[in-house]
């Protein structure tokens, strides 16, 4: 039964409004290609099921899941997914370091009429990709960075890929929408953010860039779990800064705004 | 881009009512005082409901009126703006030893001169033996009694010392026939009496009781028409000059007569609502339904070019000011449970007609646009939600939600409808509902709904199964064994629900005694003409005159009991980590930890008390051991300490809690909710009514957490329990959804008299139209798992600890306390740290 694929999570969080539309909740995968310096969840990198200290405690991070041991916990706010038009996102990690476990839960949810959607950078061959596309509403795709040198640098992995996965998710139909962490220093110049989003314009049916404002809410994770935080010194955008690039990306002639 | 339909511009008028009336500390001023116990000492030989008309009469010609500076809308019981009257007929001794405390107390303090002292203490003596309080506490069983006073397990103190309150008259009535049209109906009622009939005597007194009433009403208003008339004499300003000559030509017409205008109207329902309160001291007068009654006057004036929106606003905002300007003075310990300046003054909009359609219209948004110009915590406005419900209107109240006033509260027809109909209101009358105080349905006009009947704290019975029934060292309850033979959890279960049926009926027993007091010496002939039946039956409200006739108890402390009886099923019987016998004494020993602060000086008072009471001679020496006992626990061992606290961490870490959407647990929590609801509902009052009971605490799980020792859930001695019906504080963890989906699994119809759940949020969760539409999306699924009430708390960590750390800056900061808005500077410390510790729900 593929219904037997165990997954890899840590976390399933609910009343989510920020990661696609209505109220979601969103099942985190653990496991990740790619090591961004500001990656506001570390203890989703590792596939290895590790332990990270808490308010002094020790907790265990990952579990091993069947998609039938958490339908129920999904399924229970569906009178919420219902009344606000909301649904299921799988984030993580990587999505697609999972890509069986994935299609499978995302089997699961459109059975029950669930809206679904990724959260993903889609740094994997696109073979993996095709395994969700059938059973996904929404495509929200990370892209950080045009230049791949400078992506490489910041995130491990560089992003030929990833961009050539764009064009083909495109193409497939799916409902698209390009994200991007604006992270200081990294891609907060007017130059970087209007070349990603001109190339997002050049997406069929990509209708939205969306502008993420870098913050520091999980530097505290670093900590508990014994690693150091790169970017310590680095400010979020002020509120100007976001809203001046937001008008650099509108020039694309998309749909733009900050926050998901 | 937000699209919120009728944002109206607030008139510079509104804030200078507001500034005016927070200028100053609220005052106790005496006039009332004086003037019923002057009356009363003429009318000795005169039947009660003939005195408390005379006694109205003679307040409303004698008492100081006042027009304040730039008011539309008048009608003032005081001099001093929010200031207060007194009630020595209800009960005087609490105020009297608090005369020179009363203002510089922490919650609700009141300016009162050395003047009004002295007149109060001049007239207080009058009144021993003669006030409701006192024929109340000999209507009592001692049984009840001490349970009240002794041992804080209920407390009816509210109606004990003070009046009823919690109806919504037929404020409609008043609008159209006018006090004139009311007279009429109680002289046609009276003409249909013969003079031999049986009760004759009894309804004729109480119809010319209400005429008499009326008819001082109406000289009442005639009084404001005439100074209003001699200041616009004297006025400079011509658009004042102007101004006072329209408010003289309003109440010259109402509420003598029909309203003919939306400025008469509210003109006339100011009146009413007045003097409600000046008639007895009882709180939660509400308006009710304001947008239904109130809409045809608006209509006509707007469609006949009379009047613009703009105007019509500016006229709903100086009421909603008013709202403002009545205040209640409380003993010190109600001041705690009551805190804020509470007058409960509940407004609702929106819902279904009594045919089933939606009520919604312009007033409806008004109100929400009121609301938001007049950032008080007066009138409590509420939103009736139902499936029908238009989204514009909801999304209004969600912009409102997100000023963070704590206002509006949110109720559910789908499941409120059926609830009350299950009571035996008609279809029709149960569509009609509104909300009295609180969180209480009732229809208005046809109800004495007596809903806030006493605070019922379930933690205590709990207390009561580990000691078998004593208390502070006396049995006061059943004997329902040792809990070192128990062998089961379900002996322990029972062991509660017998401990908590008894103290029930005790509830019961005070409740129906307090009820009586007032039919015999408070029946209120002014309140009873609005209400139906009372003139066509000739009795008051109080003597059972209303169609509909409740008495509504409330219970809290569910989440508490839930999570410790969760814990001993699990940890005493299933896996036997400790015994309940261990478990009863980590309780006593407050789970190791001592107890400090006020509740260690209070305890140590308890103890050195009781002592006195058994004869031992307590030194100061020995009051110095027992509070030494009290905070470091002496006399146990590091290990027995250790133990106490390894239990501590167990139930807190190794139980499941309610609030997480944990099935099982949640349905734990709808039995012990039931076991106090459907044992309340088997009881009958002397009104010829029946008991419902509520699930709400108002604040009360503060002072009264501070009466309860430590509980089996892991909650430490005298700290405060779960508030409404939601989790105990921190404990849900898994988002607003879970908390809400495990409180919709009580059964909260059977809580006819009301249920209350308190959300907080951020106010980012609030933010942009998304922001809005996926709350009230959260609010709608909520109700459709038949939730009846929530309310949230839209507002910082950091604002709150700012504001409490600098009082001053915040002045008019409103936070919703548990069914009310309250100025947040005026709680006291600990109700301030209880909101800012419950769980900030979302991100």
């Amino acid at each position: 039964m593929p219904q037997d694929i165990k997954g890899r999570i840590f976390n399933i969080q609910r009343f989510s409004i920020h990661d696609g539309p209505g109220i979601r909740t969103i099942v985190f995968f653990k496991g990740c290609f790619m090591r961004c310096a500001w990656c506001c969840n570390p203890e989703s990198q590792n596939k290895e099921i590790e332990t990270i200290i808490e308010k002094d405690k020790i907790k265990t991070v990952g579990r091993d899941v069947c998609v039938s041991d958490i339908m129920p916990e999904i399924l229970s706010d569906l009178p919420y997914y219902r009344r606000s038009g909301g649904g299921v996102t799988l984030s993580g990690g990587e999505v697609l370091c999972q890509a069986d476990f994935a299609r499978e839960l995302l089997k699961a949810c459109k059975e029950e009429g669930l809206h679904t959607a990724i959260e993903s950078a889609s740094s994997a061959p696109f073979s993996e990709i095709e395994k969700l596309l059938p059973y996904l509403d929404l495509y929200l795709m990370d892209i950080k960075h045009m230049d791949s040198h400078k992506h490489k640098e910041y995130t491990a992995v560089n992003n030929e890929r990833i961009l050539e996965n764009a064009k083909k998710i495109a193409e497939s139909g799916v409902e698209l929408i390009i994200r991007t962490p604006v992270i200081p220093g990294f891609n907060d110049t007017p130059e970087e953010i209007r070349a990603i989003s001109h190339f997002a314009r050049t997406l069929p049916c990509v209708r939205e860039h969306h502008l993420l404002p870098y913050h520091r809410l999980g530097s505290d994770k670093y900590i508990g779990l014994g690693r150091n935080y790169s970017l310590k010194e680095v400010e979020p955008p002020t509120k100007e800064k976001m809203e001046y690039l937001l008008s650099v990306a509108e020039t694309s002639g998309l749909k733009c705004k900050i926050g998901g | 881009m937000e699209n919120i339909k009728f944002i109206i511009e607030k008139s510079s008028r509104i804030q200078k009512l507001i500034d005016n009336l927070y200028e100053k500390m609220p005052e106790i001023e005496s006039a009332r005082g004086k003037l019923v116990t002057e009356s009363y000492k003429m009318t000795e030989n005169l039947p009660i409901i003939k005195r408390r008309s005379a006694a109205f009469a003679h307040i409303l010609r004698n008492i100081p009126i006042v027009i304040r500076e730039d008011e539309l809308i008048v009608g003032s019981a005081t001099v001093a703006p929010r200031g207060c009257q007194v009630f020595p007929e209800y009960s005087y001794e609490w105020l009297l030893s608090e005369l020179d405390t009363v203002s510089t107390r922490s919650a609700d303090p009141f300016y009162i001169s050395e003047k009004t002292k002295a007149e109060l203490r001049e007239i207080y003596p009058w009144w021993k033996g003669k006030t409701t309080s006192d024929l109340a506490k000999a209507n009592m069983s001692p049984e009840a009694y001490e349970a009240f006073t002794e041992h804080s397990i209920f407390t009816p103190g509210n109606y004990f010392y003070n009046g009823i309150g919690h109806v919504c008259v037929d404020y409609g009535k008043v609008m159209k026939i006018g006090y004139r049209g009311i007279i009429q109906e109680a002289e046609n009622a009276l003409s249909k009496l013969d003079v031999s009939d049986g009760d004759y005597v009894s309804r004729s007194n109480f119809l010319y009781a209400v005429i008499e009433s009326c008819e001082a009403v109406i000289e009442y208003a005639r009084r404001y028409s005439a100074l209003a008339r001699d200041m616009a004499s004297k006025e400079l300003n011509p658009q004042r000059k102007r101004e006072l000559e329209i408010i003289s030509r309003n109440c010259a017409r109402v509420p003598e007569f029909g309203a003919t205008s939306f400025y008469e109207a509210l003109q006339a329902f100011w009146f009413v609502q007045l003097l409600l309160q000046v008639e007895s001291s009882g709180h939660s007068i509400s308006p009710g339904r304001f947008d239904v009654y109130m809409y045809p006057y608006f209509k006509k004036d707007l469609d006949a070019g009379k009047i613009t929106y703009e105007q019509a606003q500016e006229l709903l905002d100086c009421v909603w000011v008013k709202f403002n300007d009545i205040n209640k003075v409380r003993d010190a310990a109600s001041a705690d449970g009551f805190a804020g300046y509470g007058m409960f003054q509940n407004l609702i909009v929106g819902g279904q007609n009594i045919h089933g359609m939606d009520s919604t219209n312009d007033l409806s948004y008004m109100c929400i646009e009121a609301a938001m110009h007049v950032p008080l915590p007066q009138p409590s406005i509420s939103i009736r939600v139902w499936n029908g419900s238009p989204e514009s209107l909801l999304i209004k109240a969600a912009a409102l939600t997100r000023l963070g006033t704590g206002l509006p509260a949110y109720y559910n027809d789908e499941i409120i409808i059926p609830s009350i109909m299950a009571r035996g209101l008609t279809l029709e009358d149960a569509r009609d509902y509104c909300i009295i105080g609180c969180v209480e349905p009732q229809k208005a006009g046809k109800t004495d709904g007596w809903h806030d009947a006493a605070f019922f704290n379930m933690c205590r019975p709990m207390e009561l199964a580990f000691s078998n029934g004593y208390d502070k060292g006396k049995k006061i309850g059943p004997d329902t064994g040792d809990v070192s033979q128990m062998k089961t959890f379900e002996e322990f279960y029972e062991a509660y629900k017998t401990q908590q049926s008894y103290m029930i009926k005790l509830l019961v027993n005070a409740n129906n005694a307090i009820d009586m007091a007032h039919a015999v010496r408070c029946p209120l002939p002014f309140q009873s003409c609005m209400v139906e039946d009372c003139i066509g039956r000739g009795k008051s409200l109080q003597e059972g005159g209303a169609i509909y006739n409740f008495t509504g108890p409330q219970g809290f402390g569910i989440a508490n009991n839930t999570d410790g009886l969760v814990a001993i099923k699990k940890l005493v019987f299933e896996e036997k980590r400790f015994t309940l016998e261990e478990l009863r004494e980590a309780l006593k020993a407050n789970f190791g930890y001592g107890v400090q602060g006020n509740a260690a000086e209070k305890l140590t008072t308890d103890i050195a008390t009781e002592l006195v009471r058994q004869g031992v001679n307590v030194t100061e020496d020995a009051i110095r051991m027992i509070y030494d006992e009290v905070t470091n626990q002496t006399s146990l061992n590091q290990a027995q300490k250790a133990r106490y606290k390894e239990i501590k961490r167990l139930i807190e870490e190794e139980a499941p809690k309610y609030g997480n959407d944990i099935y099982d647990v949640d349905m734990f929590a709808r039995d012990v909710a039931n076991s106090y609801t459907k044992e309340v509902e088997k009881y009958k009052n002397p009104r010829g009514g029946i008991f419902q009971a509520g699930l709400y605490p108002v604040s009360a799980n503060v002072p009264l957490g501070a009466s309860t020792g430590a509980t089996p859930d892991g909650r430490l001695a005298y700290t405060p329990l779960a508030d409404g019906i939601g989790p105990a504080s921190g404990r849900d963890v898994k988002g607003p959804t879970a908390t809400a989906n495990s409180v919709a699994k009580l059964e909260q119809g059977v809580a006819s008299n009301g249920t209350l759940l308190n959300q907080k949020f951020h106010p980012s969760a609030l933010a942009g139209m998304s922001g809005l539409s996926k709350f009230v999306a959260l609010i709608r699924s909520y109700f459709d798992q038949k939730g009846m009430h929530v309310q949230f708390n839209v507002v910082t960590k950091e604002t709150l600890i700012d504001a409490q750390n600098n009082p001053e800056k915040y002045k008019t900061l409103v936070v919703r306390v548990a069914g009310y808005s309250a100025l947040f500077t005026t709680l006291s410390r600990s109700l301030q740290d209880d909101i800012i510790n419950r769980t900030e729900q979302g991100w």
